[in-house]
């Protein structure tokens, strides 16, 4: 699915999670943006560089039977949309976790882990999941 | 601006139509058109195709110039143009010929829509349709469409308490209205426990919650309204035309159950028609998934959000309700050739404006509106016809 730069340039964001916040409004975005949706020209230059903690709560999920060939051994796998701390939504799946014992409003973590290969015997590409923090 | 009418439509069957190449169904649909329309071919000024990825599906682009040159519409070099909103490409599609038209530009347009998309396997249409979604941060992390639309329908349930039972009666009036439309991909009644009972995609999405992969095209032609009673005496005027965008990726927007593309498209359509949402007597509302027909009810504003699930379960939708929804079969029975789906809606609400629609006609229907989404709402596209 693509060629090295397409991931290595993403690698920032998808290992420690870096976003942008607009020194303007205040809020955050993820992953970066050069101008606030919200403010405009008024931001150009002003987005600034934020390391999201990683700590946030499931706002929905799914089980996910019918995947995309590269994720066959994976499935079903539990993708879910988490709510930041910081207030912004992100994508991934959940790990370490029964499907049956995820539920919306669970606190779950950042983690690092591979995302998939190139083939059979290309580069690996890594990247954040989530799961749950143990209360 | 000059008002604009369709003057002509024609579509293929839906479905999985092995024995058909893209080039053959997209001229299909258009010279059934171009006969319904009265007119010999000559007078067609320029073609539109909608269509979402030839390049992947057949390994074809260009299709445009393809589709004009096997329909014999390149010994007078018409322009030809292909248009791409993933999903909404028919609408869009739609809406760049009815622009070129009434800006005064052409008079006769050809406008069709076609999908092959049994060519490639099921995974790879997985694949394909993904590519509507944003790549980097969705498809990447594992998220495939009907995952992201599962998200929704979780979201929707945990939020107004809707259930699956009541999400059912969706794709069980839309097969219901398939069985009465001869052009539609599956042409049979299915039971709520159908839909409950059948395969899970995505929880809490099963297959029958899921529109089809199919192969199809569907064509129509525009004229200036002055000169349309020329060619037909039913004419069907394009009242109005939105189209509006929002974030690619559904985790960016402002309520992942609130498509505001469709918000913006509705309410600029219907200002345009000087119509009020109450007027419509039938749309065809884009139900690539279950959800996604309920959430349009709730965004055109048919019923506030949060009740659509239930005004859906009490019957409103179906024919002789309050208002008819997917008489067609919508993109779950009708069948879903991706840049086809926006002209088939409006060839299908022609067919009702004209008193054509056969066994699933809506009694006295003068107006309609038609929806079409692009990837989990990106892009959203309506229209409203009226009878001339």
């Amino acid at each position: 699915m693509g060629s090295i730069p397409r991931f290595w340039r993403e690698n920032p964001s998808r290992y420690n999670l870096v976003g942008v916040k607009c020194d303007n409004c205040g809020r955050v975005f993820f992953p970066p943006r050069d101008i606030c949706p919200v403010c405009h020209r008024e931001s150009i230059g002003k987005m600034k560089r934020l390391e999201l903690s990683g700590k946030g709560s499931v706002y929905s999920y799914t089980l996910v039977q019918d995947a995309h060939p590269q994720f066959e051994m994976l499935k079903p796998y539990i993708l879910a949309m988490v709510e930041m701390d910081e207030g912004v939504k992100i994508t991934s799946q959940i790990i370490d976790v029964k499907p049956e014992d995820v539920h919306i409003g669970m606190k779950v973590e950042a983690v690092m882990r591979k995302l998939g290969a190139e083939g059979n015997s290309g580069i690996l590409h890594y990247g954040y999941k989530f799961r749950p923090v143990k209360e | 601006m000059r008002d604009v009418a369709i003057i002509g439509i024609g579509d293929t069957k839906f479905g999985e139509l092995w024995d058909s190449s893209l080039r053959r169904i997209g001229i299909e649909a258009g010279i059934a058109a171009i006969n319904d329309a009265g007119i010999s071919g000559d007078e067609v000024d320029a073609l539109y195709v909608g269509n979402m990825s030839a390049g992947r599906f057949i390994e074809q682009e260009h299709v445009a110039a393809l589709i004009a040159d096997y329909a014999g519409l390149t010994k007078n070099h018409i322009p030809a143009t292909r248009v791409e909103a993933s999903g909404a490409s028919g609408a869009l599609a739609l809406r760049e010929g009815y622009l070129s038209v009434a800006s005064g530009e052409y008079d006769i347009v050809v406008i069709g829509g076609a999908e092959k998309m049994t060519d490639v396997g099921d995974e790879d249409i997985t694949n394909i349709q993904a590519a509507a979604m944003d790549q980097e941060w969705e498809s990447v992390f594992g998220a495939t469409l009907p995952s992201l639309y599962a998200m929704m329908s979780r979201r929707y349930m945990h939020e107004y308490g809707a259930t699956r039972e009541q999400f059912t009666s969706v794709p069980v009036k839309n097969h219901a209205n398939a069985a009465k439309n001869p052009k539609a991909q599956y042409r049979r009644a299915i039971k709520p426990e159908t839909v409950l009972n059948a395969t899970m995609v995505a929880d809490p999405l099963g297959m029958f919650d899921c529109a089809p992969n199919s192969d199809g095209a569907a064509a129509v032609v525009l004229a200036p309204m002055e000169i349309a009673k020329k060619y037909t005496d039913t004419p069907v005027r394009i009242a109005g035309s939105g189209q509006a965008s929002a974030s690619l990726a559904l985790h960016q927007r402002r309520d992942i159950l609130t498509m505001d593309a469709t918000v913006y498209a509705a309410r600029k359509a219907l200002k345009q028609a000087g119509r009020d949402v109450g007027d419509i007597q039938v749309a065809e509302l884009n139900d690539n998934y279950t959800i996604s027909e309920i959430l349009a009810l709730e965004d055109i504003g048919f019923v506030e959000k949060g009740k659509g699930a239930e005004f859906s379960s009490s019957g409103q939708t179906e024919i002789g309700g309050k208002i008819a929804v997917n008489t067609s079969g919508g993109l779950k029975a009708r069948g879903n050739p991706i840049g086809a789906t926006g002209i088939a809606q409006a060839v299908e609400i022609v067919r009702q404006l004209r008193g054509e629609a056969g066994e699933r006609q809506v009694d006295g229907a003068r107006i309609g509106l038609t929806h079409n989404v692009g990837g989990t709402g990106a892009t959203a596209i309506v229209h409203i016809l009226e009878v001339a």
